[in-house]
């Protein structure tokens, strides 16, 4: 049953083959089971998803069926679920429960899903290997003494691992893609603004946006279509209208154009590139047309980012200073003393770091310099995609420079992790959609294909995604697991 | 960047850093700052800056009052609360 | 040999319904925390949305003092820490506000004196933090926090205190007008900073300011700006300098203190609040909000001279409050109540008695319909101008009817000639040597007789008749 796709188990569902309560039972036994090996989920919601699904089968067996009745659904950590542990994987809010719910989980539940649990995660999604979360490492199930990427590691690891059909996960500078493409399923970050980021606890608010993961384009296209939409909760949200994914994906491929930047491929793996080459001649047989284009400012990404994103994160996690809500250090003389004792206990390493440059690039005398500066690269970085874009359709890539590395192996180097997101961070400074999908391995270890596109064109990516789905079959990999 | 500006900025931000702490932070915030500095490598004096990726407009929401009191809800987990009041160190302006 | 420059900026609350980014209600004095929901208390995930009336008060704001209402005005981040600000970041505006340049008139003894605006702009108040509620801790209430504000800030163009509480009380006034603040400033809805420093007298180099925050009554304003002054110019006459800082003004002690340690450290690091987009504001809109101005303090000015005749004097009193006009002009109308007389007993017995017990208009004991009523009987001689003022004083002292004192106690002024003339007679013959002495000339025995018949009458002789019918018998 776990092998089973979203558009599979919603057929079995509906046509009442296995009850929702089944399907819940079964994730949990299976979680229970495996991920004492993976460490992929931070809470079980167990108790919570048996009411749910009880409910569901109920409305079912009343023929009222929502469009995901009972598919079980794993958060990331991040999203706000009421009345449920929200600790963005970190010691701030170990004992939190969120008195609210996200925009995406409220929509998740209306359409029928059923929480299973929260996944792990990078530290307030700073990191890229799932290593800063106070909840321990992730382990990457092609192999447990690597890592799954991050910052949504634990959502990337447990659909790989067949735990959870899909799960939702958030991406600020490749934190869905390169986990997906660490791990070897699908992920799609969509527009900025697409999906709302109401109740999505913010790390650096101009760039992040929720997303989900799956191990099918298709898949991907159905939980989109539910979470996306104009919501008034959050002012940067868009009033586009929100198309019917799964259908899109799924018509007639027609021809597109696709760009191939230069520049993603220069000094690029040999291997990474072998296998990235190898899904170009597929895809050329298959009716696409091909094209180099330059985004020579691409490079400039990481440092742009890194300086947007610790300064909007040094602004929007002030919020937690002991006073209101997580976690409070005893014993404090004062004011000051409660402030930075509680900070200091509460974040860790990294979270600290890019606090104290993002309070450096705003501070009086470095805003032009850095703040400034990096917002009209941004600016550069965007023209530079516009420019491409009336050029071609589509923009392809591989999704990381490389496959997954030992857990350990960069913990310690902070700018050779940051390099990792140098082919994602670019399309989030632009805010464009973009996905990773799998398209191969280097040795043992998955390698992920990014598909970026125009603002608003998720439709032509998952068109294109599912596509080659239809002609490949590294979607259907699976890792062999430990007790499973 | 120096010892100064990390204890300047750390006060600013309220992260408590150890003195024997200070040299680490300085030398991985300064191999951040090389990274950033990157950027001067492009000319931008003609460029807007951006700060969203989307040219929208704020939309406004209608003067309705849509919120109850849900100050139970909110305090729940907190134990420095008396009286519904947040209770913290004096503060002595 | 100093000359005072004095800038003030001016918080005022908004009074929309709910808050500037949050539906929670603004209502003032609910119990604590009640009225803070998730995204007053910057809960994890939240994020702002602006209020529509918000914006519009602010463009009224702008529009009533000749600013300009600038298109994309952006919101802001101002970073610090503080228990009363839930987020560590109030939203405010920086680099473009809603509302730029303006004015505003003052008018001291006659003198009519300008003073620009820098700016306005739309902000969210903070909580408060009370510190005297428990020995060893300060409790935070967070109500208040997300009330919108505008800070109103002028071009530091006032050269004393009167100016500038002036200029206060016309900005106060206004705001009233607009109908975008109850201007409460006990309640803390008007508050206000001013910047203070000294120059040589002459001299176009300001000095170095010092900034006093929250001063919140027109007295304190006047006080402090004093109390200010003269501290710089102690300094700078034995020849220091002043140090530029934040000051708190202490009415129970009457004096300005550093506050120096808090606050001088601050880097707020501003930058575009990235949850928040550019405002757009449309000609539309502002042509809308345009042709729905209320009458605003200087035309009604004009008005009540030309309509009612009255003097500059007594309107600059009426129309500085805009409650107090409407109570004036509730008064005149569907009625043919003489506009001067109406003015002059709100000014002399109304007045009087408000401020002697401290009473806003809406507080009034008194309906201007229950005045209206006193005044016509004033009017048409059914009482006396001296009666009438022992009866408004029991109106408003014990909420009295002024039916029910007229009508039920007879108090009827006489205005009979055939009665009068009867009481005239007795009291002309019964004090012949009174009569002698003013008819040899002494004619300031006339207010004897008078208050003779008066007494005669209990008080509820029409002086006018008597008058007459005095002068008329005593020629003779």
């Amino acid at each position: 049953m776990h092998n089973k796709t979203v558009s599979e188990l919603k057929k079995y569902l509906e046509e009442k083959k296995i009850s929702s309560v089944e399907l819940t039972k079964h994730f949990v036994d299976r979680i229970k089971t495996i991920d004492s090996h993976l460490n992929s989920f931070i809470s079980l919601t167990e108790e919570y998803a048996i009411t749910q699904a009880k409910k569901i089968d109920l409305e079912i067996s009343k023929g009222k069926i929502r469009p995901l009745a009972g598919i079980p659904l794993a958060q990331k950590d991040i999203f706000c679920t009421k009345g449920l542990k929200t600790t963005c994987g970190s010691k701030m809010l170990e004992n939190f429960i969120s008195p609210y719910n996200a925009t995406v989980v409220e929509k998740l539940n209306d359409a029928g899903m059923v929480i299973i649990g929260k996944t792990n995660m990078d530290e307030f999604a700073m990191g890229s290997s799932n290593e800063t979360s106070y909840f321990g490492d992730v382990k990457n199930p092609w192999d447990t003494e690597y890592v799954p990427g991050g910052s949504s590691g634990g959502s990337a690891a447990s659909v790989a691992a067949r735990l959870i059909p899909c799960s939702t996960g958030t991406d600020t500078g490749g934190s869905i893609r390169q986990p997906a493409s660490l791990t070897g399923v699908c992920g799609i970050k969509p527009t900025y603004g697409r999906v709302s980021r109401y109740g999505m606890i913010a790390f650096a608010s101009s760039l992040d946006q929720a997303g989900i993961f799956t191990r099918t384009a298709e898949d991907c296209a159905i939980l989109l279509t539910h979470i996306s939409g104009y919501d008034p909760k959050d002012s940067t949200s868009s009033r586009k209208e929100v198309p019917d994914y799964e259908k899109e994906c799924k018509q007639k491929f027609t021809s597109m154009t696709i760009g191939i930047p230069v520049e993603f491929l220069d000094g690029l793996d040999d291997t990474v590139k072998e296998v990235f080459e190898e899904s170009i001649k597929v895809l050329e047989k298959n009716g696409c047309k091909f094209k180099k284009i330059s985004l020579k400012s691409s490079k400039l990404g990481v440092s742009a980012y890194q300086v947007v994103a610790p300064a909007e994160c040094s602004s929007n996690l002030s919020r937690f200073d002991g006073v209101r809500f997580g976690h409070r250090a005893d014993n404090t003389k004062n004011i000051d003393d409660l402030y930075k004792k509680s900070r200091s206990e509460g974040f860790g390493q990294e979270v600290k770091r890019r606090i104290l440059i993002g309070t450096y690039a705003l501070s009086a005398g470095y805003y032009d310099a850095y703040y400034l500066k990096a917002q009209k690269i941004r600016k550069v970085i965007s023209n530079e995609f516009a420019e491409a874009f009336k050029e071609v359709d589509l923009i392809l890539g591989p999704t990381a420079p490389d496959c997954a590395f030992k857990i350990g192996e960069k913990s310690n180097d902070p700018i050779a992790m940051y390099l990792s997101d140098v082919f994602t961070v670019s399309t989030n400074l632009a805010g464009l959609p973009a996905m990773s999908l799998p398209m191969g391995f280097k040795n043992h270890l998955p390698l992920g294909l990014q598909i970026i596109g125009n603002h608003f064109d998720e439709a032509k990516i998952l068109s294109l995604a599912h596509h080659y789905q239809q002609i490949t079959d590294w979607h259907t990999k699976k890792p062999k697991l430990s007790g499973d | 960047m120096n010892k100064e500006t990390i204890i300047k900025i750390s006060d600013l931000a309220k992260i408590d850093i150890k003195d024997d702490q200070i040299d680490d932070i300085l030398t991985s915030l300064e191999k951040i700052l090389n990274l950033v500095d990157e950027m001067n490598s492009v000319n931008t004096d003609n460029v807007t800056p951006m700060s969203h990726p989307l040219n929208l407009k704020q939309e406004l929401r209608k003067d309705i009052v849509g919120a109850s009191d849900e100050r139970e809800l909110f305090q729940k987990n907190n134990k420095h609360i008396d009286n519904g009041y947040y209770i913290v160190p004096k503060i002595i302006d | 040999m100093w000359e005072s420059v004095i800038g003030l900026e001016i918080h005022v609350q908004l009074n929309t319904k709910s808050k500037i980014f949050s539906p929670a209600s603004t209502n003032f004095g609910a119990p604590q925390n009640t009225q803070a929901c998730a995204i007053d208390l910057g809960m994890p995930g939240v994020l702002p949305v602006l209020n529509e009336e918000a914006v519009i008060m602010a463009i009224k704001f702008g529009i009533a003092v000749g600013s300009e209402i600038l298109d994309n005005s952006i919101f802001a981040r101002k970073n610090y820490f503080y228990p009363d600000l839930p987020k560590g970041y109030q939203i405010s505006q920086y680099e473009i506000p809603i509302v730029s340049g303006g004015a505003m008139e003052i008018i001291i003894n006659g003198k009519s004196k300008i003073i620009n605006l820098t700016r306005a702009h739309l902000e969210e108040d903070a909580g408060k933090s009370i510190h005297d509620l428990y020995p060893n801790e300060s409790a935070i209430d967070l109500n208040r926090a997300g009330t919108p504000l505008i800070e109103i800030v002028s071009e530091p163009e006032m050269e004393n205190a009167e100016e500038a509480v002036q200029y206060l009380k016309n900005i106060h006034s206004l705001v009233q007008y607009l109908g975008i603040s109850d201007g409460n400033m006990q309640e803390g809805s008007f508050r206000c900073d001013a910047n203070i420093s000294l120059k040589k007298k002459g001299s176009t180099k300001l000095g170095t300011r010092a900034e006093i925050k929250n001063i919140n009554s027109f007295k304190y304003v006047e006080s402090a700006i004093n109390h200010e002054i003269e501290r710089q110019a102690v300094i700078l006459d034995r020849g220091d300098s002043v140090v530029q800082e934040t000051r708190l003004y202490d009415p129970s002690k009457d004096e300005t203190r550093s506050m120096r340690s808090k606050v001088e450290a601050n880097d707020y690091r501003y930058f575009p609040d990235p949850d928040l987009l550019p405002v757009s504001i449309s000609q539309e809109l502002i042509e809308e909000i345009k042709s729905n101005m209320p009458e605003l303090p200087s035309a009604k000015k004009t008005r009540f001279i030309n309509q009612y005749g009255l003097s500059e004097y007594d309107t600059i009193i009426l129309v500085s409050d805009r409650e107090l006009s409407e109570y004036f002009e509730n008064i005149l109308k569907d009625s043919d109540l003489n506009p001067k007389m109406t003015a002059n007993w709100i000014i002399t017995e109304v007045l009087a008695l408000a401020k002697k017990n401290y009473l806003s208009v809406k507080d009034y004991p008194v309906s201007s319909e229950d005045l209206k009523y006193l005044l016509s009987n004033v009017a048409n001689e059914t009482i006396s101008s001296k009666q009438a003022k022992d009866v408004f004083e029991r109106m408003w002292d014990n909420k009295e009817n002024p039916r029910d004192i007229i009508e039920n106690e007879g108090m009827k002024q006489i205005s009979d000639v055939g009665e009068l003339n009867k009481i005239v007679d007795n009291i002309i013959k019964n004090n012949y040597k009174s009569v002698e002495e003013y008819q040899s000339g002494k004619d300031k025995l006339l207010g004897f007789f008078v208050g003779q018949v008066m007494k005669e009458t209990q008080g509820q002789g029409n002086p006018k008749i008597i008058n007459q019918l005095l002068k008329e018998k005593l020629k003779k």
